[in-house]
Order: C-alpha cells, then structure tokens, then sequence
C-alpha cells in the first residue's frame, strides 16, 4: 500500500511533465497543423534556462582570502553575496523558481522567432517535411546547447526549504515512513497551475475563443475578418513558453544534459497520440495516464511478474489504444488523418 | 517518366542506369581517391548504408508511408547474423539469408499492425515498436541480446557446421565467404555484389505494376479504395520488402564486424536513414545510394577534424582571424558534426525538398534550356512532377 502510493506520487509528477510537453505539442498541432518534432529540445532550453540563470545568479568576483596568511590564496564569491549578504545567499538559493523570470521571455521570443522564421512555411508542406525540418532543428539547437554548455549533466538544487523530503504518509494516514521529495510535490502543484492556466486562457478569453474557433475551422474565422495567422503566432509561443517552463522546473528531478528531451519528445508524442491529437484535455489525461502506468509498471512486483514491462509499458498501452480507439482517447475527426 | 518514352526505350535506359551504377559503385576504391574515402572500411558502409536507404526508399518514396523505426530492422538483422556466427558457421551465407528472413517475418508482424494507420498515426507506431525494441534488447533480452555488452562471437560458441567440416578450433574465427576473410576489399566487394543486386531489384519493383500500385497508393489511397482496391497488402508488402533490405543491411554490419548492439536500433537511426532518403532524393532510385554515400561520408571527414587540423587549414590567415575561424568551423566538426547534420537537413527541406537528385535535375534542365530556348518550358515540369509526387 505505501509503496503504491509513492509510485502514484512518482507517476503524477512524470505525468505532470508529460502532460506539459503535450498540450503544447497539441496546440501546435491543433491550430497550425504542424507536426513539432523539436518541442522536445525546447523542454530542453527550457532546463537550460534555469542553469543560466543560476550562472548569472552566481557571477563572482576573485576575492582575497584573509583566512590563509601563508599565501596570497583567492575565493570566487557571487557578487550578490558580497552585496546583500544571507540576502543574496538565499537570492542564489532560489535559482531554480527564479528561472521562469527568464524562461517566459526567452521562451516567447524563441517561439515566436521559430513561427515565423521557419514553421511559417511550413503550413502548405507534407507532414514529413514538417517533421523533418523540425527533427533537423531539434539537432541544431541540441549541438548549440551542447556546445556552450558541454555535454555533462548540470545538477540543480532546489531551493533548500524544500530540499527534504514531505512525510506524505501522516497527512493522509498511512504510516510516517511514506514519505516524498518535495520538490516533486512542487513540480506536480506547478503542472497542474500552468495547466489550468492554459485551459483557463483558452476558454474564458476572447482570444481563446477566437484560438478555439480557428482550431475548429481555419477558414470561417478567416472569413470574418480575424487576424488569424498572428494569433496562431502568439498560440505556437505560448507552447513553446509552456515547454520552457516545464523544462525548467523539472531540472532539480533530472540534471539537465542537452538529450534530455529527445526522450520526452518520443514518450510525448505518444502521449499525444493516445490521447488523440487535437484535444487538449486528452493530452492532459494521457499524460497523467501513462505517467502513473508508467510508474506502477516500474514496482518491483510488477517486474519479477513481467521482466521488462517498465520500459515498455507505455508503447504497448500506445499501440493497443491506437488499435482499439484510433483517433486515441479523445480524439476529433479530422486532425491528421492523412 | 514521361509518356514520351516507348517501353524499349525505359527499358534500355534502365539496363543503362544499372550498369553506370554497378560501374561506379565498383570502381569506388578509384574514384574515391581524391576525396580521401578510398579506404575499405568506409566503403563498406557507403555500400551497406546504401541498402539500407534503397530498401527505405520503397516505403517512403514509393509508397509514402514515413517509418520512424526502421533501424529496428537493421538491429534485427544484426542480432540475426551474429547469432547465425554463433550457432551454425561463421561464413557470412547463412548469416545473411537468415538475416533477411527474420528481419522479414519482424516486418511483417510490426507491419501488420502499424499499417492500420496512416500519415502520422504510422510514423508514431512505427516509432513506439521501435522504441519498444530498442528498450527491450537493453534489458530483458539480455540472453539474447547481451545488453549494453554487445553480441558478439566468442571462442566457447557451438558453431555446428564449422566443427562438424574442419573440426573445432582454438582461435576465434574471421567471418569469411568460403574462406575469403571478410575483410578489407573483400568485404567491400561483398557488400557492393548485394548493393548492385538490390538497386537491379528496387529497380524491378519500381518499374513493374507493383510498383504502380505503390505509387499509386503513395498519391491517393482514398481514391484506391474507393475504386474497390484493396490497399493495405500491397502497402504491407512494401514495408516488409523495406525491412528485408533493412535486415541484409543490418546483415552485412555484422558479417563486416561480428558486433551487435542495442544502440543501432535507436530512432535517431531510424531517422538518419530518413534524411540519407530525403537528402538524395525521395522516390528517386539512385538518391537513396547518393545519400547514404554523402552522409557517411560527411560524418567520417567532419567527425575526423580537430582543432589541429582546422589551425592548419586556416594557418594562412591572420593569427586574430585565424582563432575566430576556428572557433567558428570548430563548432561544426569533430564532436559538433552532428550540428553540421542538422543545420544540413534543415536547408534541404527548405530550399531542395527533392534532394540532390533534385538539384541535379534542375542544373540539368538549365542547360538544357540553354541549349534548346524553346523546349525549356517542357523541360520545367519535370522537376514540378516530382515535386508534386512528393506531396
């Protein structure tokens, strides 16, 4: 029973991150029509925005080190410590939440620049060359992050007054020894917010409605007058800030290294699929789905029963609701089905 | 092809084709001299990368289905042959006939199921087995697969056929063709004997009605059915004949090196082969080769660069400039051939959809149009056909 509980816990907080990847990569395809196979590596800028920002965070300057007399000896010490003191100390301490400052702007921008630099002309091309440009910029921006930050996993503490972990167990009467990274209590808090965010934008805006329409049908809006091409504009950003943001948050779970997202990408795309394109809710519900699936699968008992099934669990769930269900849980007619 | 041609006239421009192509594929070691890739061991993989994208070419370019987990054939393939080393003999027949018939009968099963979806659905399909696969040979095939390890052949393995001929010997075997070592020249000789013989077979299938039908399949599934065709076994045919080329490929990897691991079966493979396709030219049958053969041949010289060789390169330039180069190229070599890759795939999809073989065709076209003003207009829809096709 305890353990079951922390593996629904541990599959929320994978299911958080998946559900995140693929509303964004569902927007994508709902409104442009564009296959995205780089939102993977924009999960990863995402993460590398927090790493920036902990780099700026702790620029330093070289101080004399009083307390070694036999030598001249010099410490690095973040010049906002040397300002504000234990101000500063906790400042650096926050890196992590303090990435979404910069990750939202950056993120916009990027997405923006992506929309109408590249996918733009890519509205009236086949699916494949959508993925195929896609897949060829996930590459590129892969190779940049690499470049400037190297190839080794950055590790980024969370802020230390959630660094331990919470007794879960007690609050819901199970035994103290159930307990739970905070952090990760944070993170599944956090994808749910920027969920209801969206959905809330989506649906109570009437920029949103306008979105909702034009998910429906393109054209009819066209025929009204609506700018639609700069609203599909500002929609691809928002996916791509949504991307940004889960990348960021997630990186005191994962170290961020510059694969990281070509295996959410994967795992999201069948998200996505099993949860039928076009529908947002469907994404979300897939996500937690197979996050949790994805989790219990990976209880001891459930491997000595079936070696392997964690690894595999959510390509096989993927495939039998494909079979069954094909336009997946909550699919629409019509969305990519040539 | 356009209707201009009289049938003997195809046909006498195919026998053409084959035997330019088997002609330049079997002088290579020659004409490859001045671009520094005359060595056997890059050759063999132009030629087995080279199977691999032809056989790709038949589902994607011909039928238009785009696979994103090929690459599980290939692995297939190779757990396949070094498996044959193993048990029966470590001459390289058996290993590559069982190859194709295992990688075959996998593709049917996968194909069998993938194939009751289309466009997108497919590619993801394809994507999830795929990743299945490649997830599984790390870790509860491991009998099988030897996991992260690598199959590979060992002294203690039974080889029935070797020691029922010549006895049991001490020494670990070379993988040979009746005692021709698989080495070397050899090996290349070996591998681009099969490479002729696919292309000739790509090339039948692309010509015969079957190949029609894919085609057909390929510019409008809908209307198929809708005329009473069935679709989906010609469909399935093709993607089991693609994995069958998959698995010679995979076949031959390990007949040229006894080694089989998990990572050849990832999906960045899968969409290497993807981009050796598009990068040559999509339902065309020599840009599938070309590809392969710019591909490998990219990744050896730009992953061979070092910052040495880039200062001597550059050494004729001012000292400044000369480090702001090589910091700048810097990025695009050695560990950083993979940005070239990528930056690579994205200008083609965008500027040459149809790949070299496209390009080719345009120059081809302009001087054609130089040469006879008035035909240029006929001349310009070819490249505009296939671009159509390729919708």
């Amino acid at each position: 029973m305890d353990a079951a509980v922390l593996q629904l816990l541990n599959g929320l907080d994978k299911g958080g991150a998946y559900a995140l990847i693929a509303l964004g990569l569902t927007l994508i395809f709902g409104t442009l029509g564009v296959v995205n196979f780089a939102h993977g590596a924009l999960f990863m800028i995402g993460g590398f925005c927090a790493v920036t920002t902990q780099k700026l965070l702790t620029l330093s300057k070289s101080v004399k080190d009083e307390s070694v007399t036999f030598f001249d000896s010099y410490t690095k010490i973040p010049y906002l410590k040397l300002w504000w003191g234990e101000t500063g100390e906790r400042i650096i301490d926050y890196s992590v939440p303090l990435s979404i400052l910069l990750a939202i702007p950056v993120m916009l921008l990027i997405g923006v620049a992506i929309e109408r630099g590249l996918i733009r002309h890519f509205y009236r091309r086949t699916h494949a060359d959508q993925i195929l440009v896609t897949f060829g910029l996930a590459i590129v921006l892969q190779e940049i992050v690499k470049a400037s930050f190297g190839a080794n996993p950055i590790p980024m503490p969370a802020p230390a007054v959630v660094a331990g972990s919470a007794a879960v167990g007690s609050w819901i009467g199970l035994s103290d020894a159930v307990s739970y990274p905070w952090w990760r209590l944070v993170y599944f808090f956090f994808s749910v917010a920027v969920i209801s965010a969206v959905f809330a934008f989506l649906r109570f805006t009437t920029f949103g409605m306008v979105v909702r329409a034009g998910m429906r049908d393109r054209e009819t809006v066209g025929l009204f007058g609506i700018d639609i091409e700069r609203r599909f504009t500002i929609v691809f950003g928002i996916a791509v800030v949504v991307a940004g943001l889960a990348g960021a948050m997630y990186t005191p779970i994962l170290s961020p290294d510059y694969h990281m997202g070509m295996e959410f990408l994967v795992l999201s795309f069948v998200v996505v699929v099993v949860g039928g394109m076009g529908s947002l809710g469907g994404a979300v519900a897939a996500g937690f789905l197979l996050g949790i699936l994805q989790s219990f699968a990976s209880m001891n008992e459930v491997k000595s029963l079936i070696p392997g099934i964690d690894q595999i669990i959510i390509y096989l769930v993927a495939v039998a609701i494909l079979l069954v269900r094909p336009r997946g849980l909550m699919g629409r007619a019509g969305v990519m089905e040539t | 092809m356009s209707a201009r041609f009289e049938p003997g006239d195809v046909a006498r421009k195919d026998n053409l084709l084959l035997m330019g192509f088997a002609a330049a594929v079997l002088t290579m070691p020659l004409w490859m001299q001045p671009f520094g890739a005359a060595y056997p061991d890059l050759l063999q993989r132009f030629a087995i990368f080279g199977i691999f994208a032809i056989g790709f070419n038949i589902l994607f370019g011909l039928t238009g289905y785009l696979s994103f987990g090929h690459a599980a054939f290939l692995g297939v393939g190779s757990y396949t042959a070094v498996w044959a080393f193993k048990l029966l003999t470590v001459n390289v027949l058996p290993a590559i006939v069982f190859a194709m018939l295992v990688s075959g009968l996998f593709a049917l099963a996968i194909g069998f199921v993938s194939l009751r979806r289309s466009g997108i659905y497919f590619s993801i399909l394809t994507l999830a087995f795929a990743q299945m696969c490649y997830n599984l040979a790390y870790s509860v095939l491991t009998p099988i697969t030897n996991g992260e390890t690598s199959l590979q052949i060992t002294r203690t393995d039974p080889r029935v056929l070797d020691t029922w001929i010549s006895g049991a010997s001490a020494l670990i075997p070379a993988t040979n063709l009746f005692g021709l070592e698989m080495k070397g020249y050899p090996g290349f000789y070996f591998c681009a004997a099969l490479l002729i013989g696919a292309f000739y077979v790509a090339m039948r299938i692309s010509r015969s009605p079957f190949g029609t039908m894919l085609r057909a399949i390929k510019s409008n599934q809908n209307r198929l059915n809708y005329t009473g065709v069935h679709t989906r076994p010609y469909a399935l045919a093709a993607f089991v004949i693609s994995g069958v080329y998959a698995g010679l490929a995979g076949g031959l990897l390990a007949c040229t090196d006894p080694l089989a691991g998990a990572e050849r079966m990832q999906w960045t493979a899968s969409g290497e082969v993807v981009l050796m396709t598009i990068l040559g030219g999509v339902g065309t049958l020599l840009g599938p080769f070309l590809g392969a053969v710019i591909i490998k041949f990219l990744e050896n010289i730009f992953s061979a660069f070092n910052d040495q060789t880039l200062h001597s390169a550059f050494g004729f330039l001012p000292d400044g400039l000369e480090n702001v180069v090589v910091q700048v190229t810097g990025l695009f070599v050695g560990e950083g051939w993979h940005l070239t890759l990528g930056a690579l795939f994205m200008l083609l999809v965008i500027f040459l959809p149809g790949g070299v073989m496209e390009g080719v065709r345009r120059v081809g076209g302009l001087l054609q149009g130089l040469k006879a003003a008035p035909r240029a207009g006929v001349r310009r829809a070819t490249p505009a056909d296939s671009a159509a096709s390729g919708e």
